[in-house]
């Protein structure tokens, strides 16, 4: 048996291997928790680019807020909802540098709104990842403002219920309307295959960012929290594909500054 | 000697900083320091020093522009009045957990609340104290004419990189709205990248392959680090308070009794030991130039000489305890301020030590 | 020597800028100055005053309750006003729209018709710099070179070819003020 892996496990069989903008920490998220995923293909993509030494990441306040243990690159840690004026202060300041936040969907949708709102309608040069798992999951499972109507959460025990706890807001299709927008995408990290399409998109803004001087290039990441949701997390990705996608449809928002059409 | 202008102390925070080599300002609107943004916008410095401007969208959005910038190493600064201050609380608690150096001018007006626009001292705790939450100092800078307006700018950003500590300048809507001489330093060139990595190693410039990550962050869920950390904090603060405390005596010389006050009231104390002068009340003023730290030495050595002393604040009374606990409540010490935006008169304020102090 | 003066009226009769004019002509003579406005809403349309101290001295407190000198463009600055001027101080008014005419005994009083002058010169924008030459008839506290000086400093260049009409204003007030009587 160890002969076997020892044949297996050599320099000529590599296939693949964690990129060096990694860390070596242990993850602190949940274990099927979309958040790994996305850290990866971050800087994966920041690797791919040669951009690593080039780069200031920012993750505020949510489950991502250690993500600086994780990403192996010059990192701010910012308050809740302010990643998107912390960015700005650093791009206007270091034009040159690549600036991207790493948001979670309490933190960008409802106490940042505002800050994200118009660092995209300034047209920051910047890269916003935006996860998006319904839900406030590190302080324990509390109604986000993209719980979806109905879904329960410990603030909502019975259920969203919209005419009391308003609708969930739609950030991604808010901040594509705005002028200042170049790229705004959604995504998902549930399968390999949607693993790929949304490294391609992150690579995407990330080129954008480096080939023009403004534009907010904006990745939202639909992703689950089986932990918030009390799921499995096989469970979970099944649910997230039923009710998630339906109201937060996957795909190209707009692309190269217009809307696509759908 | 440089340049010699008429100028708002509003006006000449804004010139300093450009002269200052400062690398951006980020602020919102709100009277009686709107001029501050108002003049950098006019005179677009982006196009001279490279030296950013931005309309924040907040208050809250300023704040955390500066927090960013800071943090990759940038001389960075923001302006507001009272209420705007407290919006920013959140921002300067962070930087003072993150340890980043940046400059924040508070232009006082009346409060609580919306309260009025007009001057005020009634920010001294909010100021001196801390502000937002943890246990965190400013260093907070007083300025009492235009020129100290100007002139703090760069002694401001000297003590935050020394410290990598926020500073506070301040003032109230009298210094900022009023013109006097000033005479304006020379220009220093901005930092070049090269000299941004070698000031400050710790910012987050980007890694190279040659050092390890740098991480800004006012977080460690680990409670005894993060007790480090606080005793790391106050070792810093009784460093500063060793260090960096300024004060000017006036007509201290032959006092017997004495004001204690800073910034536009000390300026109308002034007026009032000039007062009392003439009618043969030897009065004489400490004006503190540092709040935080606070000039205890000077005050406690000062009351051995006096037969008392008036702490004269545009409050209900805030700095008075701090003298109080300067003199260890050993001798009297009382308080005269008007609040909610009216200024008191020097003749005012020669009754009050009259009353207060003299006959009570 | 220290000159502790109020200016006030309506907001736009130049208050201000008269206040800014003054003290620019102080730092040509090299003395201390300080100018200190009313501000905020009372600005939009009401009154409009400006302390303005100018001295060999470092200047204490910039906000007094009693002056050297008052000039006052309005009957509410006047009801105001009138009242601060120390004992053996000067208060100078324009009589334009004032009913209720200053008693004060002992001080001096002098009046410049500057508004009606102003309207006949065709140089209603500047009627400031009539009272600010009246003014200067009575206490030559700046050399009327040093005003001059003081203009070109504080008006932006683009506005330097009024600098004439302005000094003719000035001369103007030096004409036609006069002496309140039995003041």
């Amino acid at each position: 048996m160890k002969d076997e892996i020892s044949e297996i496990v050599n320099v000529e069989n590599l296939v693949y291997k964690k990129t060096p903008l990694m860390t070596d920490n242990i993850l602190s998220y949940c274990p099927g928790c979309g958040h790994g995923t996305a850290h990866r293909i971050t800087m994966e993509v920041l690797e791919e680019l040669g951009i690593g030494e080039n780069t200031i990441g920012i993750a505020p306040v949510g489950c991502s807020v250690l993500a600086y243990e994780f990403m192996n690159i010059d990192m701010q840690q910012a308050a809740h909802g302010r990643a998107p004026a912390v960015a700005t202060g650093i791009k206007r300041t270091w034009p040159h540098k690549i600036v991207f936040t790493y948001q979670g969907d309490g933190d960008l949708a409802a106490i940042g709104t505002a800050e994200t709102i118009h660092a995209c309608n300034r047209g920051e040069n910047i890269v916003i990842i935006f996860v998006n798992n319904g839900i406030y999951g590190m302080t324990g499972g509390q109604m986000a403002p993209t719980t979806l109507p109905g879904m329960k959460s410990s603030t909502s025990p019975y259920g969203r219920d919209v005419h009391i706890m308003g609708n969930p807001l739609k950030m991604t299709e808010l901040v594509a309307e705005l002028p200042g927008t170049r790229f705004v995408t959604r995504q998902a990290v549930h399968t390999p295959g949607n693993v790929r399409k949304a490294k391609r998109a992150i690579k995407k803004a990330f080129e954008n960012q480096i080939n023009f001087k403004e534009g907010v290039n904006f990745v939202e990441i639909v992703s689950n929290c089986n932990s918030g949701w009390k799921m499995t997390p096989v469970h979970s990705n099944e649910w997230m594909v039923e009710n998630m996608f339906p109201f937060y449809p996957l795909g190209d928002i707009k692309v190269d500054g217009e809307l696509v059409n759908k | 000697m440089g340049e010699l202008k008429l100028m708002k102390g509003n006006e000449a925070i804004a010139e300093a900083a450009i002269r200052a080599g400062v690398d951006a300002y980020f602020g919102y609107p709100i009277t009686p320091q709107s001029e501050v943004i108002e003049y950098l916008m006019a005179e677009k410095p982006y196009e001279t020093t490279g030296m950013v401007v931005l309309q924040a969208e907040s208050e809250i959005a300023a704040i955390n522009m500066v927090y960013g910038a800071a943090a990759s190493g940038k001389k960075v600064m923001t302006s507001s009045s009272s209420p705007g201050i407290s919006l920013k609380q959140e921002g300067i608690s962070y930087m003072a957990g993150a340890e980043l150096p940046c400059l924040i001018a508070n232009v006082v007006r009346g409060g609580p609340g919306l309260g009025t626009i007009q001057p005020s001292q009634a920010d001294y705790f909010q100021a001196t104290k801390g502000g937002g939450h943890g246990d965190y100092h400013l260093i907070v800078l007083a300025p009492a004419s235009v020129q100290e307006m100007a002139d703090f700018v760069s002694k401001g950003f000297d003590l935050a990189f020394k410290y990598r500590a926020p500073v506070m300048i301040l003032s109230d809507g009298l210094i900022g709205q009023m013109m006097e001489k000033v005479i304006l330093s020379e220009h220093t060139p901005r930092w070049t990248d090269e000299e941004i990595i070698k000031i400050s190693p710790w910012a987050t410039t980007g890694k190279p392959a040659t050092r390890e990550r740098n991480i800004i962050t006012s977080l460690d869920l680990d409670s005894y680090r993060q007790e480090q950390h606080n005793i790391h904090l106050q070792k810093k603060y009784k460093e500063i308070r060793e260090n960096e405390v300024e004060y000017e005596e006036y007509m201290c010389e032959d006092a017997e009794y004495l004001y204690v006050a800073y910034g536009s009231s000390a300026r109308i104390a002034q007026k009032a030991i000039q007062l009392g002068r003439d009618k043969g009340i030897k009065a004489g003023l400490l004006r503190p130039i540092t709040l935080y730290p606070f000039p205890s030495e000077a005050i406690r050595r000062l009351s051995q000489q006096v037969k008392g002393i008036l702490s004269l604040e545009l409050s209900a009374g805030q700095m008075i305890e701090d003298i109080r606990l300067s003199v260890d409540c050993q001798m009297k010490v009382e308080h005269f301020g008007r609040m909610g935006g009216v200024i008191h008169s020097p003749a005012e304020a020669l009754q009050a030590l009259e009353e207060k102090i003299i006959g009570g | 020597m220290t000159e502790e003066i109020i200016i006030a009226g309506f907001g736009g009769q130049g208050v201000l800028s008269m206040g800014k004019i003054l003290a620019y002509s102080g730092i040509m003579q090299e003395q201390e100055v300080s100018w200190m406005p009313s501000y905020g809403p009372e600005m939009r349309g009401g009154t409009a005053n400006v302390t303005v101290i100018l001295s060999d001295e470092r200047i204490s407190s910039p906000i007094l309750t009693e002056y050297d000198t008052a000039i006052i463009l309005n009957q509410q600055s006047l009801d105001k006003f009138e009242k601060a001027v120390k004992p053996g101080g000067l208060l100078i008014y324009d009589g334009n729209g004032i009913s209720h005419h200053p008693e004060r005994k002992d001080i001096r009083i002098f009046r410049v018709d500057a508004a009606d002058e102003a309207g006949k010169m065709g140089l209603a924008k500047i009627f400031n710099m009539i009272v600010l030459g009246g003014y200067l008839k009575v206490n030559p506290v700046v050399e009327l070179d040093n005003v001059i000086k003081g203009l070109k400093k504080s008006l932006p260049q683009r506005y330097h070819h009024m600098i004439p009409d302005n000094e003719k204003a000035i001369m103007r007030g030096i004409e036609i003020i006069y002496p309140v009587k039995g003041s």
